[in-house]
C-alpha cells in the first residue's frame, strides 16, 4: 500500500521467451497481409489502378504460363544455392558478404572453360573441367579473406566486401579481351552454334536441371549443418570462439574449410548461372544474389528448409513486382517501391517475435491484482 | 489481445485510407486514346489489321532512359499509326541484356506475337535464341550486326545512317565556331570542339568522325579532342568530361552518351552544345544548339506492315533521312545565322547522293588520303576487316550492314584516352 508513483511509460518492451512455431508463423503471416495491403493502398494511392487486379498481375507474372513456373523456379534455385552458400559462414559468424564476388569468381571460370576449351575438350569432360573450376575459383575467392582473418584476424566483413570489386573488375577486364564485336563491352552468347559446354536440357526444359542440383544441394547442406561433425563444429565456433578453442576445436582450420565450402558454392550458383542458362558474362550477372542471400538466410535463421520458402517468397515478389510494372506501364522503380513495403513488414515482423511489447494499461491491471 | 486489438486498428486506418485516396485516382486512370479504331492510316494499304495480330517490344531500361525512350516513343507512333488496340501490342521494359532478354521474348511469342522488337545491342544473341525457336515469329533487332551473317529468315537487324544527322549537326556546330570567329571572341587556330563519347566503338567513331567532317565543311580550322567514359550512361563521368574539356580549351562540345551530364555541363559553363537523341533545349535554353537523332518509327512501320502483307522483312535494314529515320530536332535560339540554309542545302545534297558524308578527298589519315580500307562487317571470331569499304572516293557506311563501321581514325581527331568496354 505505498502511495510511491511509479512511472510506467506508454510501452514497455521485454524479450520474450520463446514463441511457438505457429504463433511465430501466424506473425509472419499477418505481416505479410499487412504489407500486401499496404502495397494495394499504395498502388491505389499513386497510380488509380484496382488493387485486386494488381494482385491478379502479380501471380499471373509468376505463375501464369508453365514458361513463367520455370523462370520462377530457376531463380529461386540460383537464389537459394547462394543462399545456402553463404548459410555455413553465417551461422559460423563470419560475415561473408563476399558472395557476389564468389559468383563471379565462378562465373568467370565457367566461361573461361567455355571460350577456350571448347574445342580442345569433348563435351562431357569440358563440362566437367568448367564445374571443378568454377568450385575451385569460388572457393579461393572465399578461401582468400577466411585466411587472413585465421592467421591475422583481419576484418572479413571488409575484407569480403573488398573481394567482390576485385571480381568485377576481373570479369571487366575479360569482357573486353571476350567482347565481339570489339568495343561493345559485350560477350553475347558463348559457343551459340556448337553449345559447347552449355548443361544438357532435360527433355526441352532449359531450367529443370538447374533445379534439380539445387534441391539436392538443400538436402545436403542440411544433413551437413545439422547432423555432421563439421556441422557441430561450425555451430560451436559461431556461439563461442573461446569454447571452440577450449574443447579443442581447430578454429582457423573451421574458419578455412567453411569459408572455402561457402566460396565454392557461390561458384556454383556461378556455374549454373553460365553454363546452364545464361551462357554469357557480364558485371551484373549476379544480379545482387550474392547480398539478397544475406538476408534470405537471416529470415531463414540458417535453416535450409525455411530457405526454400524466404527464397520463393523473394523471388516471387520481385517477379511479380516486374509485372505490375509492365501490365500498368509504371516504371521499374514501382516494383521497388512495392519490394521494399514487403520486405520491411517481413523483417519487421521479426521484431514482434522476437520481443513482446507491453501496454501501460495492462501493467496498471496486473499491478493491482499484485496488490 | 491488446496487440490483436491494435492490428484490427491499424487495418481500420488503413482501410480508411485507402477509402479517402481512392477518389482522384479514376480521372488518371482513363486513357484518353480510345479511338484509334476509327483513324485508318494515313497510307491506306494497312487497313486490315487481323484481330489476333500482336506485336512485341522488349527494352532495355523504361522511359527515364533517353535512349529507351527515343524507342518507346517511336513504337506508340507507330502503334497509333496502325491503329493497333490494347490487346495489340505488348511492352515489355527494364529487361537486361542476359538470359532475362531471352525468357521475355519467348514469353511474347507464347502470347501470340507475330512480330517481336528487341532495342539494345546486348539483346542480340538472346533474340537470335528465340528466333532459332520461334521460328514462326519474326524477331528484329535494333542496332545489332548480325543478321546479314546469320542466316535466319525470321531475325532481321536494322540501324540508321546516324552519320548523315551528325553531319549535318556538325555544320551547325561548324556555323557556331564561325560566328565565334567572326565576333573575335576566339581565333580560327582555337576553333576546338570536344566530344564525350561512351566507348571507343564503331558506332562513336563513325558518329564523332561525322560530325567533325560537318563542322569542317564549314570551318576549316577546326580540331577536335575527343574523350571516353566507359558507359553509355553514367551522369557524373559525362559532367565531368564535358568540363575536363572545357577546361582544356574546348569552345564547343557535343556527345554520344545517353545522360545529361555534358549538356547540363555546358549550360553552367555557358558553352554551345550539340545534343544527341533529343532536344535538350528546355533544360540547357543557353546553349543548346542542335540535336541529330534516329526515329524509329518508320521501321517499326515498315517491319509490322511486312507481317501483315506477308512480304520478307530485309535482313538489315538502314533507314536514312528519306526514309525520315535520321532526324534533326528543332534548332536552339543562340545558333549563328543562316544556319538552316546551310543545314538545308546540305540536306539536299545528302538526298540526292551529291554529297557523301565520309568522301575521303576531306580527311586524310595520318597525313594520307585514304584509297582502300578493309573494315569488320561481318561479327565473327577473329575481329579482322573482311569488306572493302572505300567505294568511288568515299568511305561506304551502312551500306554493307546497317550498324556503323567507320573506325579510321582521321586527321585533327585527338584521342585524349581510349575505353574498349
Amino acid at each position: 500500500m505505498n502511495n510511491g508513483k511509479v512511472r510506467v511509460p506508454l510501452v514497455h518492451i521485454s524479450r520474450r521467451s520463446a514463441l511457438p512455431w505457429y504463433k511465430a508463423w501466424a506473425i509472419r503471416g499477418i505481416a505479410i497481409v499487412l504489407a500486401l495491403i499496404v502495397c494495394g493502398i499504395l498502388t491505389t494511392l499513386l497510380t488509380g489502378e484496382d488493387p485486386i487486379q494488381i494482385y491478379i498481375s502479380m501471380l499471373d507474372g509468376a505463375f501464369g504460363t508453365s514458361r513463367r513456373i520455370w523462370v520462377l523456379l530457376q531463380n529461386i534455385a540460383i537464389l537459394l544455392c547462394v543462399s545456402l552458400a553463404l548459410t555455413p559462414a553465417f551461422k559460423m559468424r563470419f560475415w561473408n558478404i563476399g558472395g557476389e564476388g564468389q559468383i563471379l569468381a565462378g562465373c568467370l571460370a565457367t566461361a573461361a572453360c567455355m571460350i577456350c576449351l571448347d574445342e580442345v575438350l569433348p563435351n562431357w569432360l569440358l563440362i566437367a573441367v568448367m564445374l571443378v573450376a568454377s568450385l575451385l575459383a569460388g572457393g579461393i575467392w572465399g578461401l582468400i579473406p577466411a585466411f587472413f582473418k585465421a592467421k591475422w584476424n583481419t576484418n572479413e566483413t571488409l575484407f569480403t566486401l573488398m573481394m567482390n570489386y576485385v571480381a568485377i573488375q576481373l570479369v571487366a577486364f575479360f569482357i573486353i579481351i571476350w567482347e565481339s564485336p570489339v568495343g561493345s563491352g559485350n560477350v553475347g552468347i558463348i559457343n551459340q552454334q556448337s553449345q559447347a559446354g552449355w548443361l544438357p536440357m532435360i527433355g526441352t526444359n532449359r531450367y529443370m536441371l538447374n533445379v534439380l542440383i539445387v534441391a539436392v544441394i538443400t538436402v545436403l547442406m542440411y544433413v551437413y549443418l545439422k547432423y555432421t561433425k563439421h556441422g557441430y563444429e561450425i555451430s560451436v565456433v559461431g556461439e563461442s570462439e573461446r569454447t571452440a578453442r577450449y574443447v579443442g576445436i581447430k578454429v582457423e582450420r573451421v574458419i578455412m574449410r567453411t569459408m572455402l565450402i561457402s566460396g565454392a558454392l557461390c561458384g556454383l550458383a556461378g556455374f549454373l548461372l553460365v553454363a546452364g542458362t545464361d551462357h554469357t558474362i557480364t558485371t551484373t550477372i549476379s544480379d545482387n544474389r550474392g547480398f539478397t542471400a544475406v538476408m534470405v538466410s537471416w529470415l531463414a535463421k540458417f535453416s535450409p528448409i525455411f530457405m526454400v520458402f524466404a527464397t520463393f517468397l523473394i523471388v516471387f515478389l520481385d517477379r511479380g513486382a516486374s509485372e505490375i510494372a509492365s501490365d500498368f506501364g509504371l516504371n521499374e522503380a514501382f516494383g521497388d517501391i512495392l519490394t521494399g513495403v514487403i520486405l520491411f513488414f517481413i523483417i519487421g515482423c521479426e521484431f514482434f517475435i522476437t520481443y513482446q511489447l507491453h501496454f501501460r494499461g495492462r501493467h496498471a491491471k496486473e499491478a493491482a491484482e499484485n496488490v | 489481445m491488446k496487440k490483436f486489438l491494435a492490428l484490427l486498428l491499424a487495418l481500420v486506418m488503413v482501410f480508411a485510407l485507402a477509402a479517402c485516396g481512392s477518389e482522384p485516382a479514376p480521372t488518371t486512370s482513363e486513357n484518353p486514346g480510345t479511338e484509334p479504331s476509327t483513324a485508318p492510316s494515313a497510307n491506306g494499304e494497312t487497313a486490315g489489321v487481323p484481330e489476333d495480330f500482336k506485336v512485341g517490344f522488349i527494352f532495355l531500361h523504361d522511359e527515364n532512359s533517353t535512349y529507351d525512350l527515343n524507342f518507346i516513343n517511336a513504337a506508340n507512333a507507330a502503334i497509333e499509326e496502325l491503329g493497333l488496340t490494347e490487346d495489340q501490342y505488348v511492352f515489355r521494359t527494364n529487361i537486361a541484356e542476359t538470359q532475362d532478354c531471352y525468357d521475355a521474348a519467348a514469353e511474347l511469342a507464347d502470347e501470340g506475337c507475330d512480330i517481336i522488337f528487341a532495342d539494345s545491342f546486348g539483346h542480340e544473341s538472346f533474340m537470335i535464341q528465340a528466333a532459332q525457336e520461334f521460328p514462326e515469329v519474326q524477331f528484329c533487332h535494333s542496332t545489332g550486326t548480325r543478321a546479314h551473317t546469320e542466316g535466319l529468315a525470321n531475325y532481321h537487324n536494322a540501324f540508321a545512317s546516324i552519320y548523315e544527322g551528325r553531319y549535318l549537326a556538325g555544320i551547325v556546330a561548324g556555323m557556331k565556331l564561325n560566328e565565334m570567329i567572326a565576333n573575335g571572341e576566339i581565333t580560327e587556330d582555337e576553333a576546338k570542339m570536344g566530344y564525350v563519347g561512351a566507348y571507343t566503338y564503331a558506332e562513336v567513331l563513325s558518329g564523332y568522325t561525322s560530325f567533325y567532317l560537318g563542322a569542317k565543311s564549314v570551318c576549316p580550322s577546326v580540331t577536335m579532342d575527343v574523350t571516353f567514359t566507359g558507359s553509355w550512361y553514367d551522369q557524373a563521368a559525362e559532367y565531368e568530361a564535358a568540363n575536363n574539356l572545357i577546361n582544356g580549351g574546348c569552345v564547343l562540345i557535343s556527345q554520344h552518351a545517353d545522360s545529361m551530364g555534358a549538356p547540363s555541363a555546358c549550360e553552367e559553363q555557358g558553352v554551345p552544345n550539340v545534343s544527341y537523341n533529343g532536344s535538350t533545349a528546355s533544360a540547357c535554353p543557353e546553349t543548346y544548339l542542335v540535336s541529330s537523332r534516329i526515329d524509329w518509327t518508320p521501321y517499326y512501320l515498315y517491319a509490322i506492315n511486312c507481317v501483315l502483307n506477308g512480304e520478307e522483312i530485309a535482313a538489315d535494314w538502314t533507314g536514312t533521312l528519306e526514309t525520315g529515320s535520321v532526324v534533326l530536332t528543332e534548332l536552339g535560339a543562340n545558333v549563328a545565322e543562316g544556319t538552316q540554309e546551310a543545314i538545308d542545302e546540305a540536306m539536299a545534297a545528302l538526298e540526292d547522293g551529291s554529297l557523301h558524308v565520309f568522301d575521303t578527298s576531306t580527311f586524310t589519315v595520318g597525313g594520307e588520303t585514304v584509297t582502300s580500307y578493309m573494315a569488320d562487317v561481318d561479327t565473327d571470331a577473329d575481329n579482322t576487316g573482311d569488306t572493302e569499304a572505300i567505294v568511288d572516293g568515299y568511305f561506304a557506311e551502312s551500306t554493307e550492314r546497317s550498324a556503323p563501321y567507320f573506325d579510321l581514325q582521321i586527321d585533327g581527331i585527338t584521342l585524349l584516352d581510349t575505353n574498349f568496354g
